[in-house]
């Protein structure tokens, strides 16, 4: 058994968690992050890709809306080289309540959310594929954020400031002595050891498991309902800038550009546990369907992949658990010393991405103040480690690289155009990553082909800098397949199906990938 | 919308999601496969278009010809050539060379150069004038230049004298294209007498540039203009009569091009474009509709034949080999490349002048080994090219069916 002490282990590498250990590192403490998988790999991971501008929440949620036009910019900032700035609109399709486009307008004014009425040519103008007939359109400050960019930022910085991060290392006990957290208890998933850090405070920021990590404490009938929500990414940018849908907010009704691709979603339904979230294909008709009305011909356009993801929102016992997305989205932080007589243990959950700063810095404070230190939060003034320069992202500065290296380097995924050199230098870095780790961070097999061409170009490669054994590599190969099937299935209509034919003629006809020499145990990690 | 946002929103970028990453695109262009310089179709095509955004940071797609091989050979329906033109008219819609401009307004050139014919000739025969040429425009100083003509066909049409035949099949209009109005005006006549010996009323209206050249350089605006100022020209001289063009790659601009790569969707255009026959298909529908006049003379010949990239783009296959075999003793060479190198202005330039000559080597080997006295080809610049690198004299399909029906040499 491996033993650390620390201060403070924050239990959940999603933004939340990122963003706590690092306001906890800033403001003096020892900590520790730990997650079961790689960072992002939760909710994180599985989203929508917007950094609201509030507009979505002028009528529904008013606090919201101000948070999140506040957080927007400060997460433009400090977080530059994971947001593009690609702007947003809001535009009322005539087939839906007009009386809407003049309630978001106060709403916007109410709540302070930046916003312009901009006329129908001049929307049309800035996005010439979106629907010709709507009646109104208002620009917003909407940003698209890369979600593992963002959270390998924030825990780059926290690292900077002395904090430890611990990926692969699943939570399985809180030890406790008496009325006071003592230790956490993890194991160690890439080798099987078990690890006990012992700290003072245990920050609980595992999301849509949050519960579950409470009830390990002994802290019961912690309930957070998972809200699960589809996406679908459209092989290229259908968009430019973000596009909503004048409505209250409802499934399918925002279409954000991330990277190359173009995301539809969401849906909301209630989940009964968020490791098994499906993608029904009722859903994904509802997504195209929507999608059409936002933008005329959706239905006939490529989709590249789809996920679900679980919104981790804490029953409140105001509505009825059925319908999540009129539950508060705002952040709710639970303390345990209150509720349950155990001391240095809070649940920090719910909120959204965009605002998870802001939750971290809520949680912190309440931290401080249970530790009767007077510390202050700093996270909104530094930037993190690459976005010091404030440069924000462009979706053009792939290829501009790869014109600028074409004739030096080779590319290993055509689609997301990832050079070798990128890959290679990661994977010195992390010896022990799979592809899908790799994945999260360079784009490895996100773009049209999901992997068809690059998973072998990738696995030979780890065999040949890692000195990892043939079996793994295979393992490797084939997990990551397995991996990007899962999101293949509910969306094998049009150019995909063709896609995913000469990807499995590839794979089944010419490499037999199912019948290679087999580990006794498939690879998981 | 303006005609750009449809061209770029609309029609091709959405082929772009066909693309399955095969590499056939690859195998198939002609540029790829001599230079490093140029990353290949499918690069610059359908991967690169999804970072682009509408802005160009990848110049390296300028080194693409526009040859079509790549949209032909795709077997998934993405229109790759198509892609990187328009990729290119962002590229230099901020930053032209002057050079772009000269070779692309192409009327301009023959006519600002006809009265000084002898003069232009020979200072663009001068080798330390075309090195000036060289280094203040960027035009090659070997690149093939058009020799400008003393009269221009439409001062032939005036000064000759009418056809002796009344015409028997009615009207039909023919289409030079600027080459074949200013430079290369022996075809024209050529083809002139030909459609008039099978009856034919031939109307020849005043006609613009196509703006082809430049539409290849990137210049969509100026060549939206011409194309469709052109296409007013040619429905001036009658509704519904059939357009025939000795130009092929000038047909396929008013067929396909314009609309495809600029978008151009104006009513004229689809009007004209659909009555325009390129002059071999035109005259093989006639033999396969059992009116073509095949009284032909012998002419025992083998011929290398090369059908510009810009030809087999228009899918309507190679109809001039099957035309000329219907001369007796003809035997027709295909040439078997995609491309000779020039691809309307891209080989005159001194950057790619290198990489032109090299696509098109295989094809002046062939062509000197397959017949060292005559090459036959359908477009004017293909044609320039092909002599000046392999020395061989290339003429356009309609000299050999207007010799075999023993017509008079043009006066
Ligand atoms: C469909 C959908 C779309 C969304 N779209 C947007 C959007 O566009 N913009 C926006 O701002 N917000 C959006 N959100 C909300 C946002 O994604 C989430 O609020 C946010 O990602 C939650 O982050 P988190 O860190 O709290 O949770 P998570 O990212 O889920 O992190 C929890 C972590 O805990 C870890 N964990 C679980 N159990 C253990 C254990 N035993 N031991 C160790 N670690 C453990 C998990 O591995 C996971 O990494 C969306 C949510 C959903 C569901
Ligand atoms: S148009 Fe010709 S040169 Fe350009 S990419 Fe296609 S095949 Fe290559
Ligand atoms: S553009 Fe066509 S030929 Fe080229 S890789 Fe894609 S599908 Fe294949």
């Amino acid at each position: 058994m491996r033993r650390i002490e620390t201060d403070v282990v924050v239990i959940g590498g999603g933004a939340t968690g990122a963003g706590v250990v690092r306001d906890v590192a800033m403001r003096g403490y020892r900590a520790v992050l730990v997650d079961r998988a790689d960072l992002g790999q939760g909710t994180t991971g599985r989203y929508h890709g917007l950094l609201h501008s509030g507009g979505r929440y002028v009528v529904s949620d008013a606090r919201s809306a101000t948070e999140c036009a506040e957080e927007n910019v400060i997460v433009t900032n400090i977080h530059a080289d994971a947001v593009e700035r690609t702007g947003g609109l809001f535009i009322l399709p005539p087939e839906d309540p007009q009386d809407f486009g003049d309630k978001w307008w106060q709403g916007a004014k109410d709540t302070k959310v930046p916003a312009e009425e901009i006329s129908i040519a001049e929307a049309l103008k800035r996005e010439p594929r979106i629907n010709p007939h709507i009646t109104r359109a208002f620009a917003v400050e909407d940003g698209a954020v890369d979600g593992w960019q963002m959270v390998w930022g924030a825990a780059n910085s926290a690292k900077l400031y002395g904090a430890e991060i611990l990926t692969y290392h699943r939570v399985a006990k809180i030890i406790r002595e008496e009325d006071q957290v003592r230790a956490v208890m993890c194991t160690d998933e890439k080798t099987g050891e078990d690890v006990q850090i012992d700290c003072t405070f245990v920050i609980n920021a595992a999301g849509a498991w949050a519960g579950e990590i409470a009830a390990m404490a002994d802290c019961h009938d912690v309930t957070v309902v998972p809200g699960r929500g589809i996406m679908i990414a459209m092989n290229h940018r259908l968009v430019n800038s973000v596009v909503n849908r004048c409505i209250y907010p409802a499934d399918g009704d925002i279409l954000v550009p991330v990277h190359t691709v173009s995301i539809i979603g969401t849906t909301d339904v209630k989940a009964d546990d968020p490791d098994k979230l499906t993608i029904p294909r009722d859903e994904v008709q509802q997504m195209m369907d929507a999608g059409e009305v936002l933008v005329p011909g959706f239905r006939k356009a490529r989709a590249v992949h789809a996920w679900a993801g679980a919104r981790p929102l804490v029953k409140d016992g105001r509505v009825s658990a059925e319908d999540t997305r009129h539950m508060s989205r705002g952040m709710s932080v639970l303390d345990h010393a209150d509720r349950d007589g155990l001391k240095g243990l809070l649940t920090i959950s719910g909120g959204k991405l965009t605002t998870y700063r802001l939750m971290a810095e809520h949680v912190v404070d309440q931290m401080c103040e249970q530790l009767g230190d007077e510390r202050p939060c700093r996270t909104a003034e530094e930037a993190v480690p690459k976005s010091e320069e404030g440069k924000n992202y462009v979706v053009t500065h792939r290829l501009e690289e790869r014109e600028e290296d074409r004739l030096a380097d080779q590319i290993i995924c055509e689609c997301e155009l990832m050079s070798r050199q990128s890959y290679v230098d990661l994977l010195e870095a992390q010896p022990q990553a799979t592809l899908d780790d790799l994945r999260r961070q360079l784009r490895l097999g996100m773009g049209p082909c999901q992997g068809g061409f690059c998973t072998t170009r990738a696995a030979g490669l780890a065999l040949e800098h890692e000195n990892i054994d043939i079996e793994r590599a295979t393992g490797l190969l084939r997990l990551f397949l397995k991996n990007r099937w899962i999101g293949l299935w509910p969306i094998l209509y049009g150019d995909q199906v063709r896609q995913t034919a000469l990807d499995n003629w590839i794979f089944q006809g010419t490499l037999d990938v199912e019948h290679l020499p087999t580990p006794d145990e498939e690879l998981t990690v | 919308m303006t005609d750009k946002s449809y061209a770029e929103e609309q029609l091709t970028r959405a082929t772009l999601d066909h693309c399955v990453k095969c590499t056939i695109c690859e195998t198939a262009c002609p540029v790829s496969a001599v230079t490093p310089l140029f990353p290949g179709p499918k690069f610059v095509g359908p991967q690169a278009e999804r970072f682009r955004n509408g802005l160009s940071v990848d110049h390296s797609v300028d080194y693409c010809s526009s040859c079509g091989a790549c949209t032909l050979a795709c077997p998934q329906g993405v229109q790759i050539a198509e892609l990187n033109s328009q990729a290119r008219a962002v590229m230099k819609k901020n930053h032209m060379p002057l050079r772009d401009q000269l070779v692309s307004r192409t009327t301009l050139m023959g006519t600002f150069m006809t009265p000084v014919a002898p003069i232009a000739n020979m200072a663009l025969d001068m080798k330390p004038v075309r090195t000036i040429v060289e280094k203040v425009v960027g035009i090659h100083r070997n690149a093939p230049m058009p020799t400008a003509r003393t009269q221009t066909l439409a001062g032939w049409l005036k000064k000759r004298p009418k056809p002796a035949e009344p015409a028997t099949r009615g009207p039909i209009v023919y289409f030079h294209g600027c080459a074949g109005g200013y430079f290369e005006t022996e075809t024209s006549k050529k083809a002139i007498l030909v459609l008039e010996h099978l009856g034919y009323e031939v109307l020849v209206p005043k006609q613009g540039c196509c703006g082809l050249a430049q539409q290849s350089n990137g210049l969509f605006e100026g060549a939206t203009k011409s194309v469709l100022k052109l296409c007013e020209q040619l429905r001036s001289a009658g509704k519904d009569l059939t357009i025939v063009s000795t130009s092929g790659s000038c047909a396929g601009m008013l067929k396909h091009e314009a609309h495809e790569i600029m978008g151009v969707n104006a009513e004229e255009l689809h009007d004209v474009g659909a009555r325009t026959r390129e002059m071999s298909e035109f005259l093989l529908d006639l033999y396969e509709a059992g009116e073509l006049d095949t009284n032909f003379e012998r002419n025992d010949i083998t011929i290398p034949y090369h059908a510009p990239c810009q030809l087999k783009s228009q899918g309507m296959g190679m109809p001039a080999i099957a035309l000329m075999e219907l001369i007796p003793g003809v035997s027709v060479v295909e040439s078997g490349q995609a491309c000779c190198g020039i691809a309307g202005t891209y080989g005159l330039k001194k950057e790619k002048y290198d990489i032109a000559q090299a696509v098109g080597a295989a094809l002046f080997k062939m062509v000197k080994e397959t017949n060292p006295d005559l090459a036959v080809c359908d477009t004017e610049t293909c044609r320039w090219q092909i002599e000046a690198s392999s020395g061989v004299k290339t003429v356009h399909p309609i000299w050999l069916i207007h010799q075999a029906y023993g017509l008079p040499d043009p006066r």
